[in-house]
């Protein structure tokens, strides 16, 4: 089974945002993969190795796509070392590109390199939009499994059943493949996604996506990494979407401490007027 | 500049209350683009909550066929397009729910619209107001293409209101239906007699500090008694206390109620994305220092163990007093 992974580098979320000009300030910033394409490298993982012998399922392949500028190649990297086999690097400047864009590329990407399964986040953390997945499948004409917190892969490896959390409970949702899966936070549960090989009992363990090893950072920097430009993928650096400015919310206007409970009540009830 | 369509979720005869907000999202869009709006309802079953959409959208487009018993954005997706071009729409909101946020991109992609996800304002007829960075920062995007997706946040648009006189209602035929494959097996759904998440009034949230799902009990009788909905932080949805959909923040529920309970929970950014939209915040917590209190209006800092059962016997005293 080929799969390809869309990973993006996101500015460290846990940095205080600041505003330069109307927008965003990144001088400076430090970079992380989205921890949600982590994920979706770990699913992918997961999908194509036995777990619990810690080897790759022979014949199987994980690509990396990344559009982002040069610098990008470092947060690449680390999603080699994660495990990926191979790496496309596009690069551009994040002011060029939006969604459809980045779907552009991808098609062009997947229509050479014919995966059999597209694991993505299901959203960057610094644009929060939540579209990439969902439109690649519909301009591929594919199936999409988005918010996926399980995956059970078909003995025939032909189908996907996929736990999606809604509102209001897990649907779960069988596709075919090809088809585009966007991953959430609980894809990466103990036993969350079965490849039919890995054990049914097997558990994987530790919070989040696996950490590259040292061996794994040692073999990403010998593992093929190919850059290309927009223009070699059919796009155009022309976004249609454009940010007119950024602003930081106001504070909360700093609350109190209350004694006791009685005092909690009755401001609530008088104060607030919220009982 | 072409009409607004609002794709509306329902159950039975009723539209869902993410519905009616995304019809005053898209009123305010029409007034702004100088179109009108055309409701859609779409599955198995739309024309019973026809009639109610009526009362909210001047124009009622109905999808019923049989074949669309479950909803999936396969079979979704390429109705919304045709019934927006049939009604020569510019613009496509749908509200930011699980639904709305797995199908308006994909009727993006379908009709080679930008979109713009998550709106918290109308800014403009092409400009919109979002949160990014976890709600950290805002956004005001322009949207530059001949046709707009939205999906609009139910928490920052109240119910639209009646009109004064009904809309017409009108059906569409579904077209060809491919689900590419796809099929729906089953909803596992967390059954609730406590009102949803999303729209509740008063929401009490626990987080790590409650250490087992069964504490959450003692959690319940508060909102039992406030007639109100039960959230979580990550922390606790992620070791299995309480079930996935309780969770609030940035990549779970999104939450603007009139009071939130936030008990045991330090305040990660993550969860205060979710929740500090709320009118009144109520933080207990036995550590002083954590982030939770400076987004608090109220706090106390006390175990919950102590401060929960306190709190529901104060409160079943004030309105015996009423």
């Amino acid at each position: 089974m080929k799969i390809l992974v869309p990973v993006k580098r996101v500015p460290d979320p846990t940095q205080k945002a600041k505003i330069k000009d109307g927008h965003i300030d990144l001088t400076g910033a430090s970079w992380i993969v989205n921890t949600f394409d982590e994920y979706a490298i770990e699913t992918a993982l997961r999908l194509l190795e036995n777990g619990a012998e810690n080897a790759r399922i022979p014949g199987g392949e994980l690509v990396v796509v990344s559009l982002g500028p040069t610098d990008a190649a470092k947060e690449i990297r680390t999603c080699l070392a994660m495990g990926a086999d191979r790496a496309i690097h596009v690069v551009c400047n994040d002011h060029e590109i939006d969604s459809l864009v980045v779907v552009k590329v991808l098609q062009a990407i997947i229509a050479a390199e014919k995966p059999d399964l597209v694991v993505m986040g299901k959203q960057a953390v610094d644009g929060d939009a939540n579209q990439v997945g969902q439109m690649l499948a519909a301009k591929l004409g594919w199936p999409q499994a988005t918010f996926a917190a399980s995956i059970e892969l078909s003995a025939d490896k032909a189908s996907l059943t996929v736990g999606r959390e809604v509102d209001g409970g897990v649907e779960y949702k069988k596709v075919p493949v090809p088809a585009v899966v966007t991953v959430d936070l609980r894809i990466v549960a103990p036993r969350a996604v079965k490849n039919g090989v890995t054990p049914e009992s097997h558990n994987y363990a530790g919070e989040g996506a696996r950490l590259p090893s040292l061996r794994g950072i040692m073999a990403a920097k010998k593992k093929p990494m190919t850059t290309g430009q927009l223009a070699d993928y059919g796009a155009a650096p022309a976004p249609v979407i454009q940010e007119l400015s950024v602003t930081l919310p106001p504070p909360r206007a700093a609350g109190q401490i209350v004694a006791d409970i009685p005092t909690l009540v009755k401001k609530l009830a008088d104060e607030a007027k919220v009982l | 500049m072409g009409n607004v369509l609002a794709f509306c979720e329902f159950n039975g005869a009723q539209l869902r209350s993410s519905a009616l907000s995304n019809l005053a999202f898209a009123r305010l869009a029409a007034q702004a683009r100088g179109g009108t709006v055309v409701a859609l309802l779409v599955g198995a079953g739309a024309t019973a909550a026809g009639p109610e959409a009526a009362n909210y959208a001047p124009k009622v487009v109905v999808v019923d066929d049989p074949a669309l018993a479950h909803y999936l954005a396969e079979t979704y997706a390429p109705i919304v397009a045709q019934v927006a071009r049939a009604e020569g729409a510019t613009l496509i909101s749908a509200t930011a729910t699980s639904a709305g946020k797995d199908l308006a991109p994909r009727v993006a992609a379908l009709l080679d619209a930008g979109m713009a996800s998550d709106v918290a304002k109308l800014e403009g007829k092409d400009t919109f107001m979002r949160p990014i960075l976890a709600g950290n920062a805002y956004s005001t995007v322009q949207v530059t293409t001949p046709i707009i997706v939205v999906t609009p946040r139910q928490s920052e648009f109240e119910a639209a209101a009646e009109l004064p006189a009904p809309g017409t209602l009108t059906t569409a035929a579904a077209g060809t239906i491919n689900a590419l494959g796809a099929e729906f097996v089953r909803l596992d759904a967390q059954k609730s007699d406590r009102p949803e998440l999303s729209d509740a009034k008063v929401v009490v949230s626990g987080g790590r500090g409650m250490k087992t799902g069964e504490n959450f009990k003692v959690l319940e009788q508060l909102a039992d008694l406030l007639g109100a909905a039960m959230g979580a932080s990550r922390a606790a949805t992620d070791a299995g206390m309480v079930p996935a959909d309780w969770q609030v923040g940035q990549t779970g529920k999104i939450v603007a109620p009139n009071l939130y309970f936030a008990v045991a929970i330090s305040g990660a950014i993550q969860h205060l994305a979710g929740m500090k939209g709320s009118k009144t915040i109520v933080a207990i917590n036995k550590n002083k220092d954590e982030p939770i209190f400076q987004v608090a209006d109220y706090g106390i800092v006390a175990e919950w163990e102590k401060a929960i059962p306190e709190l529901v016997a104060e409160i079943k005293k004030l309105k015996a007093t009423r």
